[in-house]
């Protein structure tokens, strides 16, 4: 097995779908010991590059190689090594919690009782329904019993696709601690989640649109990379104001967020912005980027 | 062997606590004896009479010709009575006709005659049918010759139904609802238990697993086969206590031929589950793919004799067909194993195929 640094190397993959580009030409390299993010809408790509990645999906032209192995020809021996959460919840549902556990765990040669160590700060929180199907848990704690059942063979490498989507925000926060909690033991971590706000929990994120990989950084510098000034200011139910600023030539973009448009200026001052003088001036607020802001921006410049 | 005796367990889990697979599972041979235990009328055509005629008069040569230019009949001779039970059993005739020494003489200076006319009964409404064609067809004979003669004659044909006296429809349709039962249980059942895995996504999860394709395939097969050979035993003894059909011949051959019958079952499952994603597919390419075909085609329901070449000609790739068959002469007519060893042999060479194919098509990855 690969005691190397690197836990992940992909180059060049490739699939497409029909005429769909799912991955276009894409490459990186993930650490050893990483919580590695993507972020993207759905339909970027990221469930056919976990596909690939956990030897499920062959991709048309590229390589990859997980754990020192590569994902085609040593996917017997890569099997072993990895964890993986799809997207859709998993499990057998008329099985009970604790016996989705036990399969899983001897699925992968091992016992709960082995790995126990492990999977206890997850598992601990849904045992005192050991006992319940799996289809009757709420969505927080079909995740928590997912994430037990991927974990119970001790993976050197555990792939997430969206483990958080459809959750209540307070299990996601925990779900977040606890993968945390997973990368101090040294395993090697890659969740895609559609919430940006999630995004700055990761050691590093990549942000995927259309099967690219618009950019790989760590949060801060991704938000720190943001070229411009970015105002915010009251939207007030005025839709007459969006479409105002649309047609300003001063304005270079506007995004509505909730009950805020997020505004950047081409010359990066307020001064060029003149509102309708019969009507009073919004007030705009300079406030720093969010993720979300910094990935409309990468969307828009592609 | 722990990680493949645990993925049994799981599969029986998923039987058990499913109301609708159980019922479907258990129920459903019993329905199945029941439903059809309402006659099923058929009709007949271009069915193999044999002829063993003592006389070679003019009478027997008029009725012989007669019987030839029916649509319903196709009449070949035999010359010696130990003939008789051969081509019974090797399915070479469904009705013979005996003509006794002297018809001829007998109808005219007696104005009386007799012949036999021997069914195989264990198609009983066939037989029945049979030989009441054959009756009219003799009626209308004497009628031309009372015409011609201007007196009275008698012809009597003395009926005999061979292997079910009774003429219990029973005899016949218990064979075909143990085709088409264990076809229900094995293939469907067996594809909608794969395919689930597909479309809940835990497919998903057991591929990225180190778990062995072939022991995914096994441990789904292995509940099932289970549960077939229960419900083969639930229709033996339906019928032996409940319809009164004994089971006239070897018991293990019947046991052999119908585990050969459910494997080559399990293996049409697997390959249904290899070309679908959906449980509706599933449940319509088995449903119209092999229940339909298997009910009207197999012989089941209606004569193959009767079909239509085409259809004839479709049959013999149905493996409830030969299974039915087989089933046929090994319960009812009680015949030794060498009168089934062709079913055998199609079944084990149908089973060989599917199994490998089905095998190989087995995809280690998603698409």
């Amino acid at each position: 097995m690969n005691t190397g640094k690197t836990a992940i190397v992909v180059s060049k993959l490739n699939k497409r779908f029909g005429n769909i580009q799912a991955l276009n030409d894409v490459s990186f390299e993930i650490e050893r010991g990483e919580l590695f993010g993507l972020i993207g809408p759905d339909g970027a790509g990221k469930t056919t590059l976990f596909r690939i990645l956990t030897s499920l999906l062959l991709a048309d032209s590229g390589s990859a190689v997980v754990d020192g192995l590569d994902v085609v020809n040593d996917y017997r021996e890569l099997r072993k090594h990895i964890g993986y959460m799809p997207g859709r919840f998993s499990l057998y549902p008329d099985l009970t919690v604790e016996e989705n556990l036990h399969f899983f765990a001897t699925l992968f040669n091992t016992t709960i009782q082995e790995n126990y160590r492990l999977v206890e700060p997850i598992y601990r929180q849904i045992e005192p329904f050991k006992n319940r199907r799996a289809g009757k848990l709420s969505g927080g704690m079909k995740q928590k019993l997912a994430l037990s059942c991927a974990l119970i063979h001790k993976p050197s490498v555990l792939f997430l696709d969206e483990p958080t989507t459809g959750v209540d925000p307070v299990s996601r926060k925990e779900f977040w601690e606890m993968l945390r909690l997973l990368k101090s033991e040294g395993i090697t971590i890659v969740v895609s989640t559609p919430y940006m706000d999630e995004a700055t929990r990761c050691d590093r994120i990549a942000l995927v649109q259309h099967g690219k990989i618009l950019s790989i950084e760590t949060p801060e510098q991704i938000v720190r990379q943001f070229p411009k000034k970015l105002y915010r200011t009251e939207m007030r139910n005025q839709l007459q104001l969006l479409k105002e600023l649309r047609e300003n030539p001063a304005v270079e973009s506007v995004f509505m967020f909730g009950e805020y448009l997020h505004v950047t200026f081409t010359d990066d001052t307020l001064a060029p912005y003149h509102s309708n003088p019969d009507r009073p001036s919004p007030v705009f607020t300079e406030i720093p980027p969010s993720i979300e802001d910094c990935f409309i921006h990468l969307m828009s410049k592609s | 062997m722990k990680q493949f005796l645990s993925f049994v367990q799981k599969e029986f889990y998923h039987i058990f606590r499913d109301v609708r697979s159980m019922l479907i599972l258990l129920a459903m041979p019993i329905i199945q004896i029941i439903l059809f235990g309402f006659a099923i009328t058929t009709e007949v055509r271009n069915v193999q009479v044999a002829v063993l005629d003592f006389s070679k008069d003019i009478s027997t040569q008029q009725i012989i010709h007669r019987l030839q230019e029916s649509e319903y009949f196709t009449v070949s001779e035999i010359s010696h009575p130990d003939e008789i039970d051969r081509i019974f059993k090797k399915g070479q005739a469904n009705l013979v006709l005996v003509f006794g020494n002297h018809f001829h003489d007998n109808l005219l200076h007696t104005g009386e005659a007799s012949l036999q006319m021997i069914a195989d009964a264990s198609e009983p409404n066939q037989a029945s049918t049979l030989v009441n064609y054959a009756t009219s067809i003799l009626g209308l004979y004497r009628q031309e010759l009372m015409r011609e003669y201007q007196m009275p004659f008698q012809i009597r044909p003395e009926v005999r139904m061979l292997y079910n006296p009774q003429m219990k429809s029973a005899y016949y349709f218990v064979p075909g609802v143990m085709g088409l039962i264990l076809m229900l249980i094995c293939a469907m059942m067996t594809s909608i238990a794969i395919v689930r895995e597909k479309e809940t996504g835990t497919m998903e999860v057991l591929l990225a697993s180190p778990i062995r394709p072939l022991y995914i395939i096994l441990a789904k097969m292995v509940p099932y086969f289970t549960l077939s050979i229960v419900n083969l035993i639930t229709i033996l003894l339906l019928a032996v206590f409940v319809l009164k059909v004994p089971i006239a011949g070897n018991l293990v051959l019947l046991a052999l031929l119908s585990l050969l019958f459910i494997i080559v079952a399990l293996s049409l499952g697997l390959l249904i589950s290899n070309i679908v994603d959906t449980q509706v597919a599933a449940i319509l390419v088995s449903g119209m793919g092999l229940m339909m075909p298997t009910m009207i085609l197999s012989g089941m329901v209606f004569p193959i004799e009767s079909m239509p070449p085409v259809l004839q000609g479709l049959s013999t790739v149905l493996p409830a067909r030969w299974y039915i068959a087989a089933v046929k002469k090994l319960m009812v007519q009680g015949v030794d194993g060498v009168f089934v060893i062709k079913e055998f042999v199609l079944l084990a060479f149908m089973a060989a195929v599917l199994l490998a194919v089905s095998l190989r098509k087995f995809k280690i990855r998603l698409q």
